[in-house]
């Protein structure tokens, strides 16, 4: 990898937070896992690592082969190991939960995928080509899934990220205290090892069309992901920082990141966390996250919550943005409304409404938005049928277009949706554009 | 407060726990300190013969991430010059007189080289000799050690030679490395010996090195059998104890037996008791972890006995020795089924594998409505801790086809979770040896034994 590359500009504040296990507490934590058949953890994770099986390797000492048990499962092993919310998938459903301490899975994984890359080997031989192409649309966490699992069973999968850099929002979007770029970046080689062409730089809908793909490419796969963050439509909203653009700097160009020394952040989910992060350890005085409705309607999960309390972030809950105060072309404040809650709207939680007359202003030399991504707008321009915004899709993960599969943030209109869900549809589509190649088996 | 205290062969000792004839009893310093600390008695470590040791001594056995599960040496006898140990020794009586000094000795088998051993021993003002005839390595290659424990009759003669001139009581030490430790036993009754210790260690090869392709421990690129001891020896040491207890020409001698073997808790201590030892002696517990074990060792076994009404020591030993029996002897129509406590169960299904691939199938996975399901009977499109939790089936002993081989017993995680529940037996109490006597024919002919459980109703799953 290229030394100089920007993405070597992880700020030291921003490292990656926890150590990687030494052997010996792998060993011990190795240990203490009570191999469970047809184990809770493995039915939690997305992607269904048979987990036991990799903790046993661990022990026993043969660390290839844990490894490959990971990546048999789920390709983007050390991307996930890192950013997984582990407590409420694997380590949430360990039998060890209740009256003792789970077993540390999440940190277990990344001591076997650290072996591997440390190693510099690969666990999959390349399969005898069929012959087959397939293209895929998006370099997250969905596309290289889909192209690496496509590669395994031997296609000829070409890559289309739009980007200068694939891995989606692992490279650009995942804050660097949990993962560095190298390790996403990483992943990405060890697709393109796999067999996959990868070309940054092409973009669907611009420089590449779908019908020219449709008619290429045997299949094809889209891995989007969200778009933007969206507007807030308040005076001064020029003003605001991109909160994706934030922590994108932070971890691509992080010496030319200007935090300030009173940072304003609106939104509650785990983005918004992380820009709080970015801002206090980058040495912003004081950090006020904004929500409209109360912590516990927060969409951040509950640990990243605590977590942020402990960084000594303020909460103003229950506050709506209404403008941005600005003073000599420098942002002063930002001007917001109490909110109440009223009957529950189509999210299922209360829909807050303001309360009359009851403006304030939070002091603040910057304000960052972290409330959401926008969805897709290529999907409804690519003439697909959309669920509530987002690609619609069959059982295995068809479009409407025949041939067209789709995957990961463009899809999942239910749920949470986090690297691991992507990697797991990457690989549901697989299977499926697999058997429509070559037939069953 | 239970009385710890022990008579043992004329020996006395203020508790039963002796450190055993080994390293932590090779100085007068060090067995002065484990006197401080508290220990009994302890059984120098063996002098005699001459001898040279060789470095990488110890190997050792780890299992589980729990560090030396056993030991393994190929350490010989004392060698330290032997009037060094004699002095030590007189000088270690001299200053604890209320503990157990024993000295453990081994000559070459000359009635001449054991004379002079044992009037030297005596000179000491020693309280016992313990007569080594178990180290499996070394020594026996010189004709001593386990070369003559192995042997009944050089145990029986050599006994005598030592008889011939003793003065104080003298302990015969058995080695385990035989197929009956019964006859060394009787040999050593047969030669008048006081009193019997067991068990010396163990052959064993602790294993290879994956990198070298050494043996460990490796010993300038040579490697072999060594003794083996520890936690992983007890139950041996604890069968061939019993095998004493229940040996008629043995228990008759009524001679007192020191048990070692693996005792590292006053738990270990306490069931070695109970099956016939009336002191105890310990030595890879101490090299784990030092002479400060014997604090537990002690306090952990009165409060044992205080609990269950024993006061003495002697009350105690061999207590369990009458429920020592063969297979021949066990009725066959007693009964126990598994249970499974769903409250204590944290649902790990290890004992549903191991009914199922290795017992008797006799373990169900019954979801939410009631319905048994095969594992990994979700759908794959599921995660999530509440899917995984809130799905997964709980595990049932289907009771009428358990056979009670208690395995899942074994390899329940939970404490207590798994009961062994005794059911009323289906048939009259009856063992194999009445059965050979009542129908021989059932015992010998598949045939008479298939109508034999047609009728009585028997079952195999
Ligand atoms: C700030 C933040 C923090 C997060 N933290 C976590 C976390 O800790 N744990 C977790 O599990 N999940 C986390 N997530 C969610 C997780 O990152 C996403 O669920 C995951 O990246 C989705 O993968 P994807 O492949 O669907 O989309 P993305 O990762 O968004 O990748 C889509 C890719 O497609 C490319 N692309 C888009 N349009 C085109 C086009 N027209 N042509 C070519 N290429 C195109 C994009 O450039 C991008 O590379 C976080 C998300 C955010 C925003
Ligand atoms: C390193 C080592 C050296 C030993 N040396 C002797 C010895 O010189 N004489 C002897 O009778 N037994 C010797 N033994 C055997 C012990 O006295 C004892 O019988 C055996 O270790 C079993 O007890 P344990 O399980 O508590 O260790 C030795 C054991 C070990 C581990
Ligand atoms: S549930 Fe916990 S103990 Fe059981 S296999 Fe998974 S990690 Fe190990
Ligand atoms: S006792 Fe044996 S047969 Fe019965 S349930 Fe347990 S493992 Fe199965
Ligand atoms: S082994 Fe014990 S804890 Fe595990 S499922 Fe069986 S009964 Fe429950």
């Amino acid at each position: 990898m290229n030394e100089n590359a920007a993405w070597t500009a992880d700020r030291e504040a921003l490292k990656e937070a926890l150590p990687p296990l030494t052997p010996h507490e792998a060993l011990v934590e190795a240990t203490r896992c009570l191999m469970c058949f047809d184990a809770p953890c493995t039915h939690a994770c997305p992607t269904h690592i048979d987990i036991p099986k990799f903790i046993k390797k661990i022990y026993t000492g043969n660390l290839r082969g844990s490894a490959r048990t990971i990546l048999e499962s789920n390709l983007l092993g050390a991307t996930c190991a890192r950013v997984c919310p582990v407590q409420e998938l694997c380590e949430g459903a360990c039998v060890l939960g209740s009256e003792h301490k789970p077993i540390a899975i999440g940190r277990l994984q990344r001591f076997a995928m650290d072996y591997i890359y440390c190693k510099g080997a690969d666990v999959f031989a390349k399969a005898a080509p069929t012959g087959k192409k397939v293209a895929v649309v998006g370099g997250g966490p969905a596309g290289l899934s889909c192209a690496g699992e496509l590669a395994k069973r031997g296609h000829e999968v070409t890559l289309f990220e739009k980007r200068e850099y694939a891995g989606g929002l692992s490279t650009f979007g995942i804050i660097g205290l949990r993962e560095p770029v190298v390790i996403a970046l990483a992943e990405v080689e060890m697709i393109e090892r796999l067999g996959v062409r990868v070309e940054t730089h092409r973009e669907i809908g611009k420089d590449l069309q779908l019908a020219e793909l449709q008619s290429n490419f045997g299949a094809v796969f889209l891995g989007l992901g969200l778009g933007a963050t969206p507007n807030l439509g308040i005076p001064g909203e020029e003003q605001i920082l991109d909160g994706l653009d934030y922590i994108e700097q932070s971890k691509m160009n992080g010496h030319a990141l200007k935090v300030g020394k009173n940072v304003v952040v609106i939104g509650a989910g785990n983005t918004a966390i992380d820009c709080a992060t970015i801002a206090k350890r980058l040495g912003a005085e004081h950090v006020t996250m904004i929500y409209r409705r109360t912590a516990s309607e927060m969409t951040a999960y509950p640990h990243e919550y605590d977590f942020i309390k402990k960084e000594g972030v303020r909460f103003e809950f229950l506050s709506q943005p209404i403008r941005v105060h600005v003073k000599n072309g420098v942002v002063a404040g930002l001007e917001c409304v109490h909110m109440v809650l009223g009957p529950k709207d189509a999210s299922g939680r209360p829909a807050p409404r303001p309360v009359e007359g009851s403006h304030f202003v939070i002091e603040g030399d910057q304000v960052v938005k972290a409330i959401g991504q926008e969805k897709s707008s290529l999907a409804a321009r690519l003439n697909l049928k959309l669920h509530r915004g987002y690609i619609a899709v069959d059982e295995t993960l068809q479009t409407s277009l025949p041939g067209v599969y789709a995957g990961g943030d463009c899809i999942r209109a239910v749920g949470a949706a986090s690297t691991v869900m992507a990697v797991q549809d990457g690989k549901i589509a697989a299977r499926a554009i697999h058997e429509r190649l070559v037939g069953r088996g | 407060m239970a009385d710890l205290s022990i008579n043992f062969a004329g020996i006395r000792s203020p508790n039963p726990f002796w450190l055993a004839s080994a390293p932590p009893s090779n100085s007068g310093a060090q067995v002065h300190r484990a006197f401080e600390a508290g220990w009994g008695g302890a059984v120098w470590k063996t002098i005699g013969a001459p001898v040279l040791n060789v470095s990488n001594r110890y190997g050792a056995w780890h299992y589980g991430g729990q560090k030396m599960l056993a030991i393994n040496n190929v350490e010989l006898i004392s060698d330290r010059p032997l009037e060094q140990n004699l002095r030590e020794i007189a000088e270690v009586k001299r200053a604890w007189p209320d503990r157990a000094v024993i000295v453990s000795a081994m000559v070459e088998s000359k009635p001449e080289a054991w004379h002079e051993i044992i009037r030297k021993i005596q000179d000491t003002g020693a309280d016992g000799i313990e007569l080594n005839y178990g180290c499996p390595h070394g020594m026996s290659e010189r004709g001593m050690g386990s070369a003559v424990g192995q042997v009944p009759e050089y145990c029986e003669r050599i006994t005598g030679w030592v008889m011939q001139v003793a003065k104080i009581p003298v302990i015969v030490k058995l080695t385990p490395n035989i197929s009956n430790i019964v006859m060394p036993a009787r040999a050593a009754v047969a030669a008048g010996a006081n009193a019997l210790s067991l068990i010396n260690t163990l052959n064993s090869i602790i294993g290879v090195d994956l990198n070298t392709l050494e043996l460990v421990p490796n010993i300038g690129g040579k490697g072999g059998h060594g003794g083996y001891a520890g936690p992983a020896v007890k139950p041996i040491a604890l069968n061939m104890l019993s095998a004493l207890g229940t040996d008629e020409v043995v228990s008759k001698s009524r001679l007192p037996i020191s048990g070692m073997g693996g005792i590292s808790t006053w738990a270990d201590a306490a069931e070695f008791l109970l099956l016939g030892s009336s002191s105890l002696q310990v030595c890879t517990a101490v090299m784990h972890y030092g002479f400060r074990i014997i604090e537990d060792l002690c306090d952990g076994l009165a409060n044992w006995m205080d609990e269950k009404g024993f006061q003495t020591i002697p009350e105690v030993v061999g207590k369990s020795v009458h429920r020592v029996s063969d297979f021949k002897n066990f009725d066959l129509s007693f009964k126990a089924v598994a249970r499974i406590d769903q409250e204590k169960c944290i649902r790990c299904d290890l004992c549903y594998v191991a009914c199922n691939d290795t017992a008797h199938q006799c373990i169900d996975l019954i979801a939410k409505d009631g319905s048994v399901v095969p594992p990994g009977s979700y759908d794959v499109r599921s995660n999530g801790k509440e899917a995984a939790v809130s799905t997964r089936p709980m595990v049932k002993v289907r009771e009428e086809d358990c056979v009670g081989c208690r395995l899942c017993f074994n390899v329940c995680p939970v404490e207590n979770c798994i009961q062994m529940v005794e059911e009323p037996p289906e048939r009259p109490s009856l063992t194999w040896e009445e059965l050979t006597q009542k129908q021989r024919e059932v015992t010998e002919d598949w045939e008479k034994m298939k109508e034999y459980r047609a009728k009585m109703g028997i079952q195999i799953h």
